[in-house]
Formats: C-alpha cells, sequence, structure tokens
C-alpha cells in the first residue's frame, strides 16, 4: 500500500507516531472515565498498582499477556501477507478442542509427552480450522474478512454443540469435558518455582509464556529471515509483483493462515491446558480480538507485540482490580481501550501524520538566525 | 405442523428478521457507495442503548427512536471520517467501532442505572405497541387469510413497518433518483463519478448518514419494541448476520429483505425445534440451525451456489488526482 504522505524521519515513524496515537486513544479513555464521574488519574493508580502492585498481581498480568502474544502474533502474520484474520478468536476456542481431545484421549503417551502432544493438536486444530477460509481465499476469491468472521459464529455453534451434547461429564450441569490427567498440563510457575526455595504466590502464570515469547522470536525468523518470510511480505506488498518474482499468492495464503491458526491455537496451552485443565464453554473470551489491538498497537513486530501484550495483560488484571474498587468502572471500560487502540493505532493511525510532518518541516526549514 | 405452526413460526419470524432487514439496508446504502461497514454490530448496540435510554427518560419511543438514530449518525460519521477522509483500513475501523460500542454501552449502562448495564424496564407506554390493522376482526373468520391477515400482516409495530416500507424506498432511491445512480456509480467507479464534476466525498458521507438512520432503527427496535430495556450484548450477531444477509442477497434490496426473513424464519425455527424431533431427520440441533445463515453465506462466497460480487470500489478509498 502506498502512502500518500511525505516521509517522516524514522524516529517520528518508528516511535513518534504511535506513541501519539497511542497516547489519544488513552486520552479518550481518561475523558470517558471522567463522564461516568470518576477520577481516571485514580484510576490509572488502581489499575497500576492491581497489575504489578505485587506478585500475584504480576502473576495474573503475564498470565493474560501469553495469551494475547498468541493471538496477537497470528494477527500480525496475516496482516504482514495483506490478510485480515478476524476470526482468531474461533479458531483459539476451535484449538481448544484439539488440546482437551489430545490430553483426555491419547493418555497412553507417558509423561511429558502427553502434554506436548495436546499443544500439538492445540495447534493442528487451530491451523486446520483456519485453512478453511484461508484456501477459500487462495483458491476461490472469497474475502476472508467474511469468511472468518461468519466461521467465528460457526466455531461457536460447534463448540456449543460438542461440549453440551458429547463431550460434557454425564449427569453434570456445567458444559465441560473431564478434567485433564496430570502429565497433560502445562506446569505453573508457582509450582516449578517452590522447589527451588522460591515462594511465588498462586497464579495460573505457567510455562506458554515461554513458548509465546519463543512462538515471537520464532516468528520474527520466519518473517524477515527466511524465503518464506519474504515471500510473506511481498505477497503483502504487492500481490502482482510477488507473481512476477515466481511467489504463488495463493500458495503463501494458504501457507500463513495455516500458520495464524497454530498460533492462534497456542491459547489452548496457555488457557486450557495451564489453567482450566478442562475445556470449558466460550474459554476465548473475546482474547482473540484482543489479538487484533495488540498486533496493530505492536505495529506487526514480534517485540511491539510482547511490550502490546503486556500492556494489555496490565489493562485486563488491572482492570478487574479497578472493577472491585470502583464498580462505576466496569470491566467493561478495558473493551472501551481496546476499541479505542484499534481506532487510534489502526484506523485513524495517519491522523497525526500530517500535523507532525508539518511542525518537523517548518522546524528543519527555518532560517538560521 | 399444521397451518397454525406455520403462521406462528412464521410470524416470529418476521419479528426476528425486522433488526436484520434495517441493518442490512444500511449496510447495503453504505457498500454500494464504497464504504465497507463490518461495523454494523457496534452500531446497532449504540442505537439499542441511546433508544432505551431516551425513550427511559422521556417515557416517548419516538424519542427514543431519534435518539438512537442521532447517536449511530454520529457513530456512522466517525467510521466515514476514518474511511472517507483518513483512507483508512475500513475492515480496522469497523472492528475498532464494534469493540468501543460493546464496551461503552455496557459501562455507561452500569454507571447511569447500577444494574449491570441494564437499563430499567420500560414503561408500556414507552414502547412501540402493535398498531392492529383496520379489518381485522371484520376477516378473521376467513379461512386461511384471515389467520394470515391477522398475525402475519396486522398487528406489528411501527417500526416493523418502517422496515417493510424502507425495502421498496431503497430500491426507488438507488435504482430510479439521480442521487441513487451517482451513489452506485460511486461504489462502482469512482473516478468517473468525480470526472463528473460529483464530489465523490459527498456522496459517501451522505450514504453513511443514511446507513446510520437505518441501522439506528434497527437497534432501538431490539430495546425499545422487542424487548423493554437495553442488555449489555443484546445484539447478540445480529449485525454480522445481517452483514452476512447482504453477502448472501449480493447487495439488492429485494434480496436483502428475502434472505432476511429466511434468517428471521430459520432463527424462529430453531427456537421451535428445540427438542422436538423433525420426520426423516430425528432431532436437529439448535445450533446447526444457528450457524446455517454463516456458513450459507461462506458457501455463497466462494461460489459454489452462484457468485457474490461486491461493489468494485467497496472498501477502497478514493484518492482524487491533483
Amino acid at each position: 500500500m502506498s502512502t500518500p504522505h511525505k516521509p517522516l524521519p524514522v524516529w517520528a515513524d518508528v516511535a513518534l507516531i504511535p506513541l501519539l496515537n497511542v497516547a489519544a486513544a488513552f486520552l479518550i479513555s481518561g475523558l470517558v472515565v471522567l463522564a461516568i464521574g470518576e477520577d481516571p488519574i485514580e484510576a490509572v493508580k488502581i489499575l497500576i498498582t492491581g497489575a504489578l502492585g505485587d506478585l500475584e498481581g504480576i502473576g495474573f498480568t503475564l498470565y493474560y499477556a501469553t495469551s494475547f502474544i498468541f493471538t496477537g502474533l497470528a494477527v500480525a502474520i496475516c496482516f504482514h501477507a495483506g490478510l485480515f484474520n478476524i476470526g482468531v478468536e474461533g479458531q483459539a476456542y476451535v484449538a481448544g478442542l484439539g488440546a482437551a481431545l489430545a490430553a483426555l484421549y491419547l493418555t497412553f503417551l507417558p509423561g511429558p509427552l502427553l502434554v506436548i502432544a495436546a499443544i500439538l493438536a492445540g495447534a493442528l486444530f487451530g491451523a486446520a480450522f483456519a485453512a478453511i477460509p484461508g484456501y477459500l481465499q487462495a483458491k476461490r476469491d472469497a474475502h476472508i474478512v467474511i469468511t472468518t468472521i461468519m466461521f467465528n459464529y460457526v466455531a461457536s455453534a460447534l463448540m456449543g454443540y460438542l461440549l453440551v451434547n458429547t463431550l460434557r461429564i454425564p449427569g453434570q450441569m456445567n458444559a465441560e469435558t473431564y478434567p485433564f490427567p496430570a502429565n497433560a498440563i502445562v506446569p505453573q510457575f508457582h509450582e516449578l518455582l517452590k522447589p527451588l526455595g522460591i515462594i511465588w504466590p498462586v497464579t495460573p502464570f505457567n510455562l506458554s509464556f515461554l513458548l509465546a515469547l519463543a512462538a515471537a522470536y520464532g516468528c520474527w525468523l520466519l518473517i524477515w529471515r527466511t524465503r518464506l518470510g519474504f515471500a510473506i511480505r511481498t505477497v503483502g506488498a504487492n500481490p502482482t509483483a510477488a507473481v512476477y518474482g515466481g511467489i504463488s499468492p495463493a500458495n503463501v495464503t494458504i501457507v500463513t493462515t495455516l500458520l495464524s491458526g497454530a498460533l492462534a491455537g497456542g491459547m489452548a496451552a496457555n488457557v486450557i491446558l495451564g489453567e482450566e485443565h478442562r475445556l470449558i464453554l466460550e474459554y476465548t473470551a473475546g482474547f482473540g480480538f484482543v489479538g487484533i489491538a495488540v498486533a496493530l498497537m505492536g505495529r506487526a513486530h514480534p517485540v511491539g507485540i510482547i511490550l502490546a501484550s503486556i500492556l494489555f495483560g496490565m489493562l485486563y488484571q488491572g482492570g478487574a482490580e479497578l472493577a472491585f474498587d470502583k464498580p462505576r468502572i466496569s470491566r467493561d471500560m478495558i473493551v472501551v481501550i481496546q476499541g479505542l487502540v484499534v481506532l487510534f493505532a489502526g484506523a485513524l493511525e495517519h491522523m497525526f501524520r500530517r500535523p507532525v510532518a508539518a511542525l518537523l518541516a517548518r522546524r528543519t526549514t527555518s532560517p538560521p538566525i | 405442523m399444521g397451518f397454525e405452526d406455520f403462521v406462528s413460526i412464521f410470524g416470529s419470524g418476521i419479528r426476528l428478521s425486522v433488526p436484520l432487514i434495517l441493518a442490512c439496508l444500511a449496510g447495503l446504502w453504505s457498500e454500494r457507495s464504497g464504504v465497507v461497514d463490518i461495523g454494523l454490530e457496534g452500531k446497532i448496540l449504540v442505537g439499542a442503548f441511546a433508544g432505551a435510554a431516551a425513550a427511559y427518560a422521556t417515557g416517548n419511543p419516538w424519542l427514543g427512536l431519534l435518539a438512537g438514530c442521532a447517536a449511530t449518525i454520529f457513530v456512522s460519521l466517525i467510521h466515514g471520517y476514518a474511511s472517507i477522509d483518513q483512507r483508512a483500513n475500513q475492515i480496522v475501523s469497523g472492528t475498532a467501532i464494534n469493540m468501543v460500542a460493546d464496551g461503552i454501552t455496557a459501562l455507561i449502562g452500569n454507571a447511569m442505572y447500577g444494574q449491570g448495564g441494564r437499563t430499567p424496564q420500560l414503561a408500556d407506554t414507552a414502547l412501540f405497541n402493535a398498531i392492529p390493522l383496520p379489518f381485522v376482526d371484520a376477516l378473521a373468520p376467513v379461512p386461511v387469510l384471515g389467520p394470515i391477515y391477522k398475525h402475519l400482516i396486522s398487528g406489528h409495530d411501527a417500526v416493523t413497518y418502517i422496515a417493510f416500507a424502507a425495502v421498496p424506498l431503497t430500491y426507488w432511491a438507488l435504482y430510479s433518483t439521480r442521487f441513487g445512480l451517482r451513489l452506485r456509480a460511486v461504489g462502482e467507479n469512482p473516478a468517473a463519478v468525480d470526472t463528473a464534476g460529483i464530489s465523490v466525498r459527498g456522496l459517501r458521507y451522505s450514504a453513511v448518514v443514511i446507513c446510520g438512520v437505518l441501522v439506528g432503527m434497527s437497534g432501538v427496535y431490539l430495546s425499545v419494541a422487542q424487548a423493554a430495556y437495553f442488555q449489555p450484548h443484546m445484539s447478540a450477531g445480529k449485525g454480522f448476520i445481517a452483514l452476512a444477509a447482504l453477502v448472501f442477497a449480493k447487495w439488492r434490496p429485494w434480496p436483502a429483505l428475502a434472505t432476511c426473513l429466511l434468517f428471521g424464519v430459520l432463527d424462529a425455527l430453531a427456537t421451535r425445534l428445540q427438542g422436538v424431533p423433525v420426520p426423516f431427520i430425528g432431532q436437529v440441533p439448535v445450533q446447526a440451525i444457528e450457524a446455517l445463515p454463516y456458513l450459507l453465506t461462506v458457501v455463497l462466497l466462494a461460489g459454489f451456489i452462484g457468485k457474490a460480487i461486491p461493489p468494485k470500489a467497496s472498501g477502497v478509498p478514493y484518492v482524487k488526482e491533483r
């Protein structure tokens, strides 16, 4: 996509503009808090204390961040190929099915092999569910935005049916599976640190966090250091040029959506295998959509995504504390902030570009006295 | 299933299709002008909340309708500003609107009324009530036609009649007026419209405002006619079903009406068939019927049953040559 704007210095492009965009989102959020009659400064204090004030807060923050890194990477890798995958929510949900089926039925696998199989099965199911819209986009020209939106609802209906009718424990009211065996569980940090003499409060923060960091590093390697990554970026920049370069946009589209679905599946490792230890209804809780905000805020770069994920982890954890202290600021506030970040960092990302460019131009061209 | 059941399922199908028809037409106006709108879901919520809050405060459903539409026009203009002036990615902008709307209606509702985001129950006089058409009782004893007239044609509220009137009106405006011709042209080839000396920006903004009015009514219908309150997330995917219907109808008004009616009747059937065995098939899971509109749309988009081709310039920002 060509930008009709004047080029800016690199520092302004990489740091200043994104910061201004995010600042605008938070400024409006502050006005919303004012409008409902609360003090935004106090709200921010409670939020930060709740998210980072003690080890328990930090544990929860990083647990949420782990999910967001996976969903953010899933959205971002598609961005690089010029695809908009709104279906990460549904892909992560179906990935939960894969992880749960493996954890419940591959119990003949000894020791940690089971949990590894469950993680892989989650990625596989996520990829398979993403493959259908990917294939339809690549070969049948069905717009991936519409098909992935539709598939979110298909996933919800499918999983609802399976959990209520087939996977539910007979005689139980709750639509959830049997708990997983102990060797199908991703260990939580407070258990791992106990033998070392370190007391970490009980939080759902688990080893999936390291998996997420590894996935982020893997994405960076893939996108900027491999032939496939080059193909992905070329298709994203100019599919016609890609064809002249001997790259098949159709194949790249399919491979990218497969990878995206597999990354979305990482969320199952964190939430289903790392915390819930059973498959539950609507476990994704909108985190797939947070991935869109995270990917836009992190500018589709793994480092940016990790930072944005931690920020959103803070918002989710601190927001829960905030809703507890200030019932008027319910957890819906976080969804508002998330939407405003998407609006300013995504849709209106060029809004500040022209004024900043004008300002910088004036500074550099002003005659020396 | 007898005739009575048919009338009753079709009747509730009509009621369930009203918000879909209005939202689908809203999307049609917007996308025919070249502005893709996946923010319908969020706008329905905004309309529903503003409508319920105003109807509760004033006790007048029409003021609720006015407030609902005003709020959705405002949201539509944000989307318009991003899409038309900022040349933004319209999918991103729509996603942002869905998120903000979902959060802010629940947040403000909770702050205003302290009931977890729900508005207080609206009084009967603050609702759009059923309007019986003339001769209902006179025709009631007539077989077949009597019940159809009584339950399907008569006895709906004002918004329902507006929704059904909006279809021919949209058809007429798009295909028989100069404005409509220009609007469709701007969605196909904005450069040609621009060359003719007509403002692309002006046409797209007017389409976005019309979209706001229609989708606002869709939301107000949910909270001030179908239910008597606003509740967080009450749109429950209707904006996306309307989007699916729009694709399914290939961006044309009459097929849009037919598709929305079909999806409405499917919805009514899903409720009706819960736990009831269907001959030859057995029990149909509710979820299968729920997923059907989405699956049908994907199949259509993939070109397995006809081909849905969107307006050529939809989603593409127009850059005027200088």
